[in-house]
């Protein structure tokens, strides 16, 4: 077994109150892997502790088997590990097209470059054509991001995610917020996703999760509770009785 | 607007062509350039005012840089504007470098320096922390230049500045027309680097710096290198205007490091908006112009007339400083033809 991702006994408090505690989660290489829990379980924490936002009160963080503790969330991207946000974190002046390209950039190394035009690299074009119709965003590559409908922002927080090209991906709640006819489009994404890319995602929906989760690690009050296969999950009583509420049936 | 899910895919070419469109010349920028080198024979007799408009200017321009594009507010940019402007003087006093644009470049350089290293003050903390920071490292230069007498000449300014002509053939004189042809050729190189850089990976990167911190490093964007590089840029960029003053007036006074000069930078940009490199250029006419006719019309009331221009552009512009002039640059951008064409 070899894992992508690790945490060893991660924590972090804030003042008094522990968020994370104990953590010590394992996702193994080209997973699947969804974190569930109640609101408030600490879900979203981990993926800050994970992606550096956040620094860890204790414990470690490896990537690939190294330590990546102490590295600045833009040095972790560039390891190879990616998000996006429950909420929408993208840039509303900027069109999906210079979103895209802005992140393409960065990851071949032309990030950087004061004196070219952006975008007059072929590779880099070829990178965000590629992304662009895979993620269904041509006909609104031109417009101003904060006008696009909401199922199309949420397209391009996770094709920006995927436009740095990671090894692991942590998915907040892709899903969150977004209308029913928008819907197909997003999971038509999410399923998608290459499969060595490995995948932890946060959901609530559980239609979502168990349709597209082979493991499932379900958090409560910040400390792991249960984990296993998604039917194993779905028939553990105590599961059932914390999480899935009494009468759940999936 | 519902429209079924459009299946449209694009190709290299579409992409690579949006992406030059962005960097491409819309034709008003070329009638404002035409504009401002035709002044060179239609207004002779401004060229003293034109060549303080040019380095207010080039001033607003160094702000906008880090105003405009990466969110940094200063109230102190008049330490960088100081600097240059001693540092040019004391080299051509002390026959360091008299040859001009040597020690225009040499200025800027140092400036640079001093903006790399206060950058990191800049870093840390809110909009507020950074006004009081910049305000604060504005007041210690000028009371180092103030106390440090012997070398910088103290209240009575440094004087004695010997500066050769330009490119050794173009002395400065009292008319001020090679100052002025000076001033505004530097501008003109100045701003095509600044509109070059903006255009690149790394300018689009500042907006997204800008726009929201949180994701642009969640892209692997390291954000305090960026405000690092692009601070000491904008620091470099003062300290030019800075030194171009002290060599046209070829005086320096402790009074270009006012807190006035910063505070009259602020309404300049504010004026011409920010965010697209004209509104330094723009809001430094539009200011120099009215100073000027207002303070003819009430030369001790002047004042009276800007701060009410200001609270009427804030007033309209309401949520962003950038706000009000972003109705013209909409309707600027529809008047580009090719612009139009490539869309439909």
């Amino acid at each position: 077994m070899t894992l992508a991702l690790e945490t060893v006994g991660l924590e972090r408090r804030f003042g008094g109150i522990v968020a994370t505690s104990n953590v010590s989660l394992k996702v193994e290489k080209g997973a699947r892997h969804a974190l569930i829990g109640p609101n408030g379980a600490g879900k979203t924490t981990i993926i800050n502790l994970l992606t550096g936002v956040l620094r860890p009160t204790a414990g470690r963080v490896l990537l690939d088997g190294e330590d990546i503790t102490s590295l600045k969330a833009h040095a972790r991207v560039k390891r190879g590990i990616a998000r996006t946000f429950q909420i929408n974190q993208l840039f509303g002046d900027l069109t999906p097209l210079e979103t895209i390209g802005l992140a393409v950039s960065e990851r071949m190394g032309a990030g950087s470059d004061f004196w070219r035009i952006a975008g007059s690299k072929s590779e880099v074009v070829d990178e965000v054509v590629r992304i662009l119709n895979q993620f269904r965003l041509a006909d609104v590559m031109d417009e101003r991001t904060s006008i696009l409908p909401y199922g199309k922002q949420r397209l391009l927080e996770i094709a920006l995610a995927i436009a740095c090209k990671p090894r692991v991906l942590l998915l907040d709640e892709p899903a969150a917020g977004v209308p029913e006819h928008e819907r197909h489009d997003i999971l038509a994404a999410v399923s998608a996703l290459p499969k060595d890319v490995t995948v932890l995602l946060i959901e609530h929906d559980m239609d979502l999760v168990f349709s597209f989760a082979d493991r499932i690690s379900v958090l409560v009050n910040g400390a792991l509770f249960v984990e296993g296969k998604p039917d194993e999950v779905a028939r553990d009583p105590r599961v059932k009785a914390v999480y899935l509420g009494e009468d759940a049936d999936v | 607007m519902n429209s079924p899910v459009k299946t449209k895919s694009v190709t290299a070419s579409d992409v690579s062509g949006l992406f030059a469109a962005r960097a491409r010349w819309h034709p008003l920028e070329i009638i404002f350039w035409l504009a401002a080198f035709s002044t060179i024979f239609l207004l002779p007799s401004k060229h003293l005012i034109l060549t303080e408009i040019a380095i207010l200017a080039l001033f607003a321009l160094s702000l906008d840089l880090i105003l405009g594009y990466a969110g940094i507010i200063s109230l102190g940019h008049a330490a960088f504007f100081g600097f240059g402007a001693y540092v040019a003087g004391l080299l051509g006093k002390n026959g360091i470098i008299t040859e001009p644009l040597l020690a225009l470049i040499v200025s800027g350089l140092a400036t640079s320096v001093l903006g790399f290293v206060t950058s990191f003050l800049v870093l840390r903390g809110s909009d507020l922390t950074r006004l009081m920071v910049t305000l604060g490292i504005a007041l210690m230069l000028r009371e180092l230049a103030n106390r440090y007498r012997d070398i910088t000449g103290g209240a009575d300014g440094l004087q004695g500045i010997v500066v050769d002509p330009v490119f050794g053939m173009f002395r400065f004189d009292i008319f001020g027309h090679t100052a002025f042809y000076y001033s505004l050729g530097v501008l003109f190189v100045l701003f095509l680097i600044a509109r070059r850089i903006v255009n690149s990976p790394f300018g689009l990167s500042l907006r997204a710096v800008k726009a929201n911190p949180l994701r642009a490093s969640a892209i692997s964007i390291s954000v305090d290198g960026r405000l690092v590089a692009i601070y000491t840029l904008a620091a470099a960029y003062a300290g030019i205007a800075g030194a171009l003053l002290t060599q046209t007036q070829a005086f320096a006074s402790l009074a270009y490091f006012d807190f006035d000069r910063s505070a009259d930078l602020l309404l300049v940009l504010i004026i011409g908006g920010t965010g697209y490199l004209y509104g330094g250029l723009i809001g430094a006419v539009v200011f120099k112009v009215l100073h000027d006719y207002l303070s003819i019309l009430t030369p001790q009331y002047w004042l009276f007339w800007m701060g009410l221009l200001l609270v009427l552009i804030v007033l309209v512009g309401r949520e962003r400083i950038t706000g009000w002039t972003t109705p013209l640059r909409d309707l600027a951008s529809r008047l580009d033809w090719r612009a139009r064409s490539k869309k439909s």
